[in-house]
């Protein structure tokens, strides 16, 4: 046994070149052989690689998706996001614990099956979902969860449970799932027809100076949420001297909410490959990563065969198109459940073989990225948008949209609404539009770009979607009308509790202290003066906080005490003697007293 | 008559206390603007009358604790929690993560060097029960204003208090909120 692990270790170290920085690769494939990367082969890899061993040891307990202990051959992950609660999580979970004779956490003890929670993994759209090794089981009921475990038990192969498969390319043989797309609406950007090879002709005939030229001119910005104007990025990485640059596709879409990039990686993979080597050539690279969310692993095969095609073809490789001295290729990297490496910083250390800790910025990406080279990290849409603006001009891009924000949007809607999925809208699109579109019901509140944005009631709903107003990467939940807004808000910052790296004190201490205050208040044991108190916390990790995760953490709570203050103001009110109602002596003592074996003389 | 200022060490070290004194000749001004009531500086066992300012050094970490940071609470207009172990339980509050029965079993009964072959735990009526966990100020009764450090700079203090004995709100200068 201990002989097989030597060997297989090091055949895996072997076919990654014994590298360093595809410790990623190596720690995903031992994970997957073994069920578990163990003390003994963290070992053995660090030794191949030529590292230390707590630098294997840091990533393996980092990474939701690695584990030391051995987990089951089926590891079942159901998304506990706040859809799935309201899609029904809580008795789907009942049932699958029932019926598995385990709690959530553990392992049968056939160690054959695992249980355990995930946060969102992109299928919001087709809620309740759950993950089964790196298939993806959809609209899930309390019944279908229970075949599935009496399936499962039988053959132990996820892969048998896609019976019906989605549309599109979901049905493409490397796909092979049960995934739905839902596109709802097309727009002329991403989901008009697209032949490859057209945009990046049209590039190659201008020189990258002017490439880069056409996108500032489309003022297409970044869709990941920052909303950085693109083509000033890639202006940037060009210009700083280096040996080697970068191009990396963020597509780790871990915000709460989004499924837009699951998508577009379905249907628009060519789309997108073909944006990269559009910022490739305009930018001076010959690498370029696509960072893909392990929960999206269920894509790879298809990726990687789209990217062979390309090769084929002469779309990707050497002398690209026939133009001589213009390499570009692209590999797949595979993330490991981790919602901060969806920050640039953090994915470039995972890029790197590295614990997904964010960076100190300055320096910028595009100065000092991966490996120390200047780097483009651009979202999957915004790649995409960049292919239809080589193609059509950056005139007829930026004459789309609010006068602010250009072009369309790729928009997840979910939540409560009849018809949920992915619609394409010009920038400058009411929310209320959006409400009507996805055929919301009753609703109440609107979150808008997940969690680290906003929640907007009533009031808001002329607002409208570009990125003076109400911005967003994508992600919007409709909760209607009886929906419980503080429990929404504690629900996210237990998210990102979790998700949090734990560099900084203030997102690492100040998060679980801000919940504490949360939690007293929907117990109903809140004072008024808590409201301030948890306002001052917030502002205090919010400008305090080294990445956008800590920065934005807060705006759950924010968000509720802004726009829903007098929700907060009817839970709280001033106690009788000063003295805090949750506060116990009686249960406070009963450890001691059952220690020492008598009663306490003074509760 | 004079405002009233009481003071009390809880789960503390006496550090904040030191601090209190370390006004220096303040002091004397302060002795003319203030009669102390119970406080260690005078070993009063219980508040007299009723204070302007009661100030809380150290968490909560047993029942005796409770009962006195009940009988401030009771007795004066404003509470303030002084130093990082009122405010957060501090030091003593290291002790949250491990289960009580543990730390009891490690300080008396198991540990290299102790001395007790009949197996006793301190166990006296006369001692108060400890609680499960060390609890902030705030998180027992309603506390009014933080001076945080460890121990918070005699000038705070001063400022504190000063200021809530002229009515006015105490602001703290960021000099004396930054320790780096
Ligand atoms: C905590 C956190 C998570 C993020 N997750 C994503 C993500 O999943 N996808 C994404 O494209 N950008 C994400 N971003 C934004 C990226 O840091 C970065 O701004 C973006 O990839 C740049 O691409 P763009 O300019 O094309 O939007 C995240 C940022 C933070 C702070
Ligand atoms: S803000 Fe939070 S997630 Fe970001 S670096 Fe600091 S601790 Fe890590
Ligand atoms: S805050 Fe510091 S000085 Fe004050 S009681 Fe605690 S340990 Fe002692
Ligand atoms: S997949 Fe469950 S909320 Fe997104």
């Amino acid at each position: 046994m201990k002989q097989a692990l030597e060997k297989i270790v090091a055949e895996i170290c072997d076919s990654f070149g014994n590298d360093r920085t595809r410790l990623m690769d190596i720690t995903t494939a031992v994970q997957r052989r073994f069920g578990c990367v163990s003390d003994s082969a963290i070992d053995l890899i660090a030794r191949a690689v030529k590292t230390h061993r707590v630098e294997i040891e840091s990533l393996v307990t980092f990474y939701s998706f690695f584990s030391k202990e051995e987990q089951g051959k089926v590891v079942i992950r159901l998304c506990d996001d706040i859809v799935d609660w309201m899609k029904g999580y809580q008795q789907i979970a009942d049932a699958l614990v029932k019926e598995l004779g385990i709690s959530i956490g553990e392992t049968t003890s056939d160690g054959e099956i695992t249980l355990t929670r995930t946060p969102c993994i992109g299928m919001s759209d087709q809620a309740p979902a759950a993950l089964v090794n790196d298939v993806a089981v959809t609209y899930l009921t309390p019944e279908r969860a229970v075949k599935m475990v009496r399936e499962l038990r039988k053959h132990l192969d996820p892969h048998q449970l896609v019976t019906v498969l989605g549309e599109g390319n979901n049905s493409n043989p490397l796909v092979h799932s049960m995934v739905r797309n839902n596109i709802r609406q097309k727009g002329a950007v991403l989901f008009a027809d697209f032949e490859s090879g057209t945009a990046l002709k049209r590039t190659l005939n201008m020189t990258p100076e002017s490439v880069i030229g056409e996108i500032k001119a489309s003022k297409l910005r970044g869709r990941g949420g920052a909303g950085f104007p693109t083509g000033l990025k890639w202006e940037f990485a060009s210009k700083t001297k280096a040996d080697r640059r970068f191009i990396i596709c963020n597509a780790d879409e871990g915000e709460p909410g989004t499924f837009k990039d699951r998508v577009l990686l379905t249907e628009r993979a060519e789309m997108l490959f073909e944006g990269m080597t559009i910022a490739g050539y305009a930018v001076g690279a010959e690498l370029g990563i696509l960072y893909l969310r392990g929960e999206y692993s269920y894509l790879f095969s298809y990726l990687n065969h789209v990217l062979e095609t390309r090769k084929n073809s002469g779309l990707l490789g050497n002398s690209i198109m026939g133009k001589q001295g213009f390499n570009f290729d692209i590999r797949i990297q595979l993330g490991a459940g981790a919602y901060v490496c969806g920050e640039e910083t953090a994915l470039i250390s995972s890029c790197e073989g590295k614990r997904g800790d964010p960076k100190n910025r300055p320096p910028f990406p595009p100065q000092e990225g991966y490996m120390g080279c200047p780097t483009v990290v651009n979202n999957v849409e915004s790649f995409c948008c960049a292919s239809r603006i080589m193609i059509e001009g950056a005139k007829w891009f930026s004459a789309m949209g609010s006068p602010r924000t250009a072009g369309t949007k790729a928009l997840s809607i979910s939540g409560d609404c009849r018809r949920p999925g992915v619609y394409e809208v010009p920038f400058g699109t009411k929310a209320s539009d959006l409400l009507e579109l996805c055929e919301a019901e009753n609703p109440g509140a609107m979150l808008i770009g997940g969690p680290c944005r906003q929640m907007i009631g009533p009031n808001r709903f002329g607002g409208i979607i570009c990125y003076d107003d109400l911005a967003t990467g994508g992600s919007i939940i409709v909760f209607n009308k009886a929906r419980n807004k503080l429990e929404i808000a504690e629900h996210y910052l237990d998210f990102f509790i979790e998700e949090s790296c734990g560099y900084c004190t203030p997102c690492r201490v100040g998060l679980v202290l801000l919940k504490k205050y949360v939690r007293k208040v929907v117990s109903g044991a809140g004072e008024p003066q808590d409201l301030d108190k948890m306002l001052k916390l917030s502002n205090m990790i919010v400008s305090t906080s080294r990445c956008g995760l800590g920065q934005a953490a807060p705006n759950p709570v924010l968000g509720a005490l802004n726009n829903f203050r007098e929700l907060y103001e009817s839970m709280v009110s001033e106690r009788k003697h000063g003295l805090q109602p949750d506060f116990d002596l009686t249960s406070a003592v009963v450890d001691s007293e059952l220690f020492v074996g008598r009663r306490s003389l003074y509760v | 008559m004079k405002p009233r200022i009481a003071t009390c060490s809880l789960a503390g070290c006496f550090g904040c206390h030191m601090s209190i004194l370390d006004i220096d000749e303040r002091i004397l001004k302060l002795a003319e603007l203030v009669d102390f009531d119970r406080s260690p500086i005078n070993d009063f066992k219980h508040i007299t009358t009723r204070c302007a300012v009661g100030i809380i050094e150290g968490g909560c970490c047993n029942e005796e604790n409770v009962h006195v940071l009940h009988e401030f609470r009771e007795n004066c207009d404003n509470l303030v929690s002084l130093g990082d172990c009122a405010i957060s339980g501090g030091i003593p509050a290291l002790r949250n993560n491990i289960p009580l029965e543990e730390c009891l079993e490690t300080a008396y009964l198991n540990n290299p060097g102790i001395y007790n072959p009949s197996g006793i735990v301190p166990n006296d009526e006369e001692i108060p029960m400890i609680l499960k966990k060390v609890y902030p100020c705030h998180e027992v009764v309603k506390i009014d204003y933080y001076i945080p450090g460890c121990p918070p700079p005699a000038d705070a203090i001063w400022d504190v208090l000063t200021a809530l004995l002229e009515g006015r709100a105490p602001v703290i200068a960021y000099d004396s909120l930054k320790y780096d």
